[in-house]
């Protein structure tokens, strides 16, 4: 956290502001702010780079990925330009929709508000990561079952969102997955079959 | 035209279902019974696209990436009047990565643009990477004259306000689109009066009165605020063009870049397969779609533009504002005596402000008029936004038809049931004031306390749009396998769905078994995603192309069953005589013994079975339940019931999603959007997604939908859309109920919390 308080005191550049609430995403871990600010072996920290591409390994849905990224990158960017991974949407590119969530070290992150050089070493997760062997995942079935897509254009993120919520809390009630999904912003309003399919889901696993 | 007569369902399963004979074309299939007694149609159906959504496999414009792709990006205008003296684009081409710089420029004169709003698109780069296109556009150098501007309504009113044209205008309507009136007079700023179709004699009428009420209702704009923005990548090849568009309309961006390039329509090809939000302002080229395509042209290689969300809500399109004046005569026996109404409502530089045909329309009353007037101001265009129009009208006639039903002392539901003609309405309050539980409402502001409930209910009119230029083809193979085609597109409404349903209905196949290949131009032509016409105009269409190929096969495996084709009926994936099921194969085993690889049949949509074109009886009934906290403002939607009907219902679940999706906007519109333009600078000041405000999961009511089956007779499938009724009646509902819990009226939305304590304040 002294980091974090270091960055804010030069203003808000775009790199301290991200720093800062790359984690606030779809209400699950609201305060905890500066995970990836921490120091990690892998992350490049104490060398300069840029701005021309650099090239970084990213563990990506259990695979070793290489890219070639400007420092400047954020994570949304570097799945969705550099490995393909188009499924984390990006649609306001400031933290305020989380079309983008990914887990970081299994946290719900805005893909959109998180350096790429930032994720180091740790365990990032998409939409297309979810499915284990071809198998969907539970939440993913039920979305399917209750018809919680409309355009599908938050899927993605709402997915990513409820997932993590029967991750942490296998038994939510109505209140709890609202919660969960309370950053997530959908134009269609698939919000009440998004509800439905996520109680679902948590009822099937148990 | 060969005919026959053949019997059809007639009527509303939540009162009474008979049959009626019409006269249809004697290639289209005989009528399906009610839903009931179908296996496909009329049930919940999974969406078929739904496992690539879910999966992060749905590709949709903007994840899109070709070989040798560039980036283009927009440069837009810092001024909300100007006149541009000049462009210097030297820099920009000069800087490494950029590929052509493309000025927008009049078609004919080859002169600039009048700039009429800040934001308006100026000029755009193509570019190696989005950076590079950025600043590419950063070092486009504009030299504008600019001038005085007006960005508020009633200041553009004032003819001393400086002017956004100088001589009239006519615009044509988007596809599903408010209607243009063409030829009206041009004052200043103001535009019409569009004056409908007056009928009766307002002086006698209002004399007739026992009470007469005037109001003056006011909406505010609202964007489109879709996902992915607008936005289409141009792949110029020698032989043709593909388009990959983000687009309600795959035949409307066709015909418009082919006008625009001067090309034939066969060399223009445009795909959809997913598409990220729509509501109607993604119709046509756009300005993203021509710039690609100048900047495709010019530079040889795939071009990419997709609108930035700043863009997305300035210059994307969004629903005009309103005021709006109502003046209603009533007797005291309920009977509506004159209507009177007078509109302004601006669409920035666009047209398509008026309040539509509601108050003309709705409710018996033998004398109308109506002028209705668009302002024009500095600001982006308006577009269509589910249901133009109507759901500006009904905010404030349905709050004018609860003030008249208070004034003569009767139920609001008993008033309607007195002046509303529609039978499906009347149902609809019916079943919607038992799950609502209307006898708990209580006298307009006497819930006791800080926090008061409330509830309100408002209904709504839609027309049956459908098109005859909507064709499918389908196809069946040899090894069993289904496949309809249209380049018709789903916009997350689940058109794919409910095609794959009605051909597995008439193939006695399961849905699963079809495959669905829609969203390309190639493809035999249907209508854009506008006026909620594609399920009443396409879903005829493939069954009467099923029930056509169907008959080839019939025909040919006639002789293997020793029966008459007329005999033969398909059914649980077996295709038998009537007269003997005994004979019988299977579809696949049918499908062998063709003495050709494939049967394949096209087909469209024929026009209504009765003659009719435009029915205005999509009717739906909307109550609301709500919490005022008179200590905040703050408003609580509690929950919200809603009855619609759609004709006959294909895909339930579906439906109800879109039912969801229209009251969740409605709500929006209600208490939370507003479209903010400084009066200083003409500039949006709430572009971002966390200022424009919207709803969130946190504010998502308890919806109950109890869906009619509505049964016309009117096509081989007697369906028709959802899309727009489910968005026009909510947020009158929502001024009804705010009314009904703290007893002062608030004729504006959004009804924020400021709103209300002001309301409460003068009380």
């Amino acid at each position: 956290m002294k980091d974090d308080k270091k960055i804010i005191k030069k203003g808000v550049s775009r790199r301290g502001f991200l720093k800062g609430a790359g984690l606030t995403t779809a209400g699950t871990i609201v305060l905890q702010t500066g995970v990836l600010a921490k120091t990690k072996e892998n992350s490049v920290q104490s060398k300069t780079v840029g701005p021309g591409p650099v090239n970084v390994e990213m563990n990506v849905n259990g695979k070793t990925r290489s890219l070639t990224i400007e420092p400047r990158s954020t994570l949304a960017q570097a799945l969705r330009d550099e490995i393909q991974l188009t499924g984390t949407k990006m649609v306001c590119d400031r933290g305020a929709c989380s079309a983008c969530t990914v887990w970081v070290d299994d946290i719900p992150v805005n893909a959109c508000m998180t350096f790429a050089m930032d994720v180091g070493d740790r365990k990032v997760v998409t939409i297309e990561g979810l499915a284990e062997n071809g198998k969907l995942h539970p939440i993913q079935e039920a979305f399917i079952d209750h018809d919680a897509t409309q355009c599908g254009y938050c899927t993605p993120g709402m997915i990513m969102s409820t997932a993590h919520l029967l991750k942490e809390n296998p038994n939510p009630t109505l209140e709890d997955v609202k919660h969960a999904t309370r950053g997530n912003y959908c134009r269609c309003g698939t919000y009440p079959h998004v509800f439905k399919a996520t109680l679902a889901a948590a009822k099937k696993i148990k | 035209m060969d005919t026959k007569k053949i019997k059809m369902p007639y009527g509303i399963s939540e009162d009474a279902i008979t049959e009626v004979e019409r006269e249809v074309p004697l290639n289209e299939p005989d009528a399906w019974p009610v839903n009931e007694k179908l296996k496909h149609v009329g049930k919940r159906v999974k969406r078929l696209d739904a496992y690539a959504k879910v999966t992060g496999e749905a590709r949709y414009t903007s994840d899109i990436q070709l070989s040798g792709m560039l980036i283009g990006k927009m440069l837009i205008s810092a001024h909300p009047n100007a006149k541009i003296r000049s462009i210097d684009t030297s820099a920009a081409e000069k800087l490494p990565g950029v590929y052509a710089v493309h000025v927008i420029k009049n078609e004919e004169e080859e002169a600039y643009p009048v700039v009429r709003y800040a934001g308006q698109p100026i000029a755009a780069a193509a570019a190696v990477t989005e950076a590079v296109a950025e600043e590419a556009v950063r070092l486009i150098k504009v030299d504008y004259d600019t001038r005085p501007f007006v960005v508020d309504i009633e200041k553009a009113m004032d003819p001393e306000a400086p002017v956004v044209y100088e001589a009239p205008v006519e615009q044509k309507a988007s596809e599903g689109g408010e209607e243009i009136e063409s030829g009206l007079k041009l004052t200043g700023n103001v535009r019409g009066p569009n004056e409908g179709r007056p009928r009766g004699e307002l002086t006698s009428g209002f004399a007739e009165a026992d009470i007469v009420v005037e109001n003056t209702y006011r909406t505010q704009v609202q964007t489109h605020n879709a996902l992915e923005s607008h936005g289409m990548i141009v792949d110029w090849k020698p032989d043709g063009v593909t388009i990959y568009a983000s687009t309600q309309g795959t035949q409307g961006v066709r015909n418009e870049f082919a006008d625009l390039f001067d090309l034939p329509r066969s060399k223009v090809r445009v795909l959809v397969e997913f598409m990220g939000g729509g509501f109607g302002a993604k119709h046509g080229l756009g300005t993203h779609g021509a710039a690609a395509g100048h900047l495709a042209k010019k530079t040889g290689r795939p071009v990419k533009m997709m609108a930035t969300r700043k863009e997305e809500q300035i210059s994307q399109g969004n629903r005009p504002n309103s005021i709006h004046h109502l003046k209603v005569g009533v007797k005291k026996s309920g009977e509506l005596t004159a209507i009177e109404q007078k509109s302004y409502g601006t669409a920035g530089v666009g047209l398509g402000a008026g309040v539509g045909g509601v108050a003309q329309s709705m409710y018996t009353c033998p004398n109308f008029k109506t002028a209705q007037y668009d302002v024009f101001t500095h600001a982006g265009p308006g577009a269509a936004w589910r249901a133009p129009g109507a759901v500006q009208g009904i905010f404030g006639l349905e709050q004018m038809m609860d003030e008249l039903a208070e004034k003569i002392g009767i139920d609001p539901l008993a008033f309607r049931d007195k002046v509303d003609p529609s039978r499906v309405r009347k149902a609809g309050r019916k079943v919607g004031a038992e799950r609502m539980d209307w006898s708990r409402r209580k006298p307009t502001g006497s819930d006791p306390g800080i926090i008061k409930k409330g509830i309100g209910m408002a209904q709504s009119s839609w027309w049956r749009i459908h098109s005859i230029n909507a064709t499918a083809e389908v196809k069946i193979f040899k090894d069993g396998a289904i496949e309809v085609r249209s380049g018709v597109q789903d916009i997350g409404t689940g058109t794919k769905t409910i095609l794959a349903q009605v051909v597995a209905e008439e193939f006695g196949l399961e849905p699963e078994d079809i495959m669905v290949r829609i969203g390309d131009t190639l493809f035999p032509d249907a209508p854009g995603s506008g006026g909620s016409q594609v399920t009443a105009s396409i879903t005829p269409a493939a069954r009467n192309a099923a029930y056509q190929a169907k008959l080839k096969l019939f025909n040919m495996v006639a002789s293997n069953l020793e029966t008459d084709v007329s005999d033969l009926k398909a059914a649980d994936g077996y295709i038998f005589s009537s007269k003997d099921e005994t004979k019988k194969m299977t579809f696949k085993e049918a499908l062998k013994s063709m003495p050709v690889s494939q049967i394949t049949a096209t087909e469209s949509r024929t026009k209504e079975y009765d003659g009719d074109y435009l029915h205005w009886d999509l009717g739906a009934v909307q109550f609301v339940e709500l919490s005022v906290d008179t200590e905040t403002g703050f408003i609580k939607i509690d929950k919200v019931v809603a009855a619609h009907s759609c004709g006959r219902p294909i895909n339930i679940t579906q439906l109800e999603s879109q039912i969801n999706g229209g009251i969740i906007q409605g709500i929006s519109y209600a208490i939370y959007e507003d479209r903010i333009l400084d009066r200083n600078t003409g500039h949006m000041v709430n572009h971002t997604l966390d200022t424009y405000k919207v709803p969130y999961a946190m504010d998502i009511p308890e919806i109950d939908i109890a869906l009619m089956e509505d049964y016309n007779a009117k096509s081989s499938t007697d369906a028709y859309g959802i899309g727009e009724p489910s968005n026009i009646a909510t947020a009158a509902a929502i001024a009804n109920a705010v009314y009904n819990a703290i007893g002062v009226r608030i004729k504006e939305i959004p009804i924020t919390p400021a709103k209300v304590l002001e309301a409460l304040n003068k009380a």
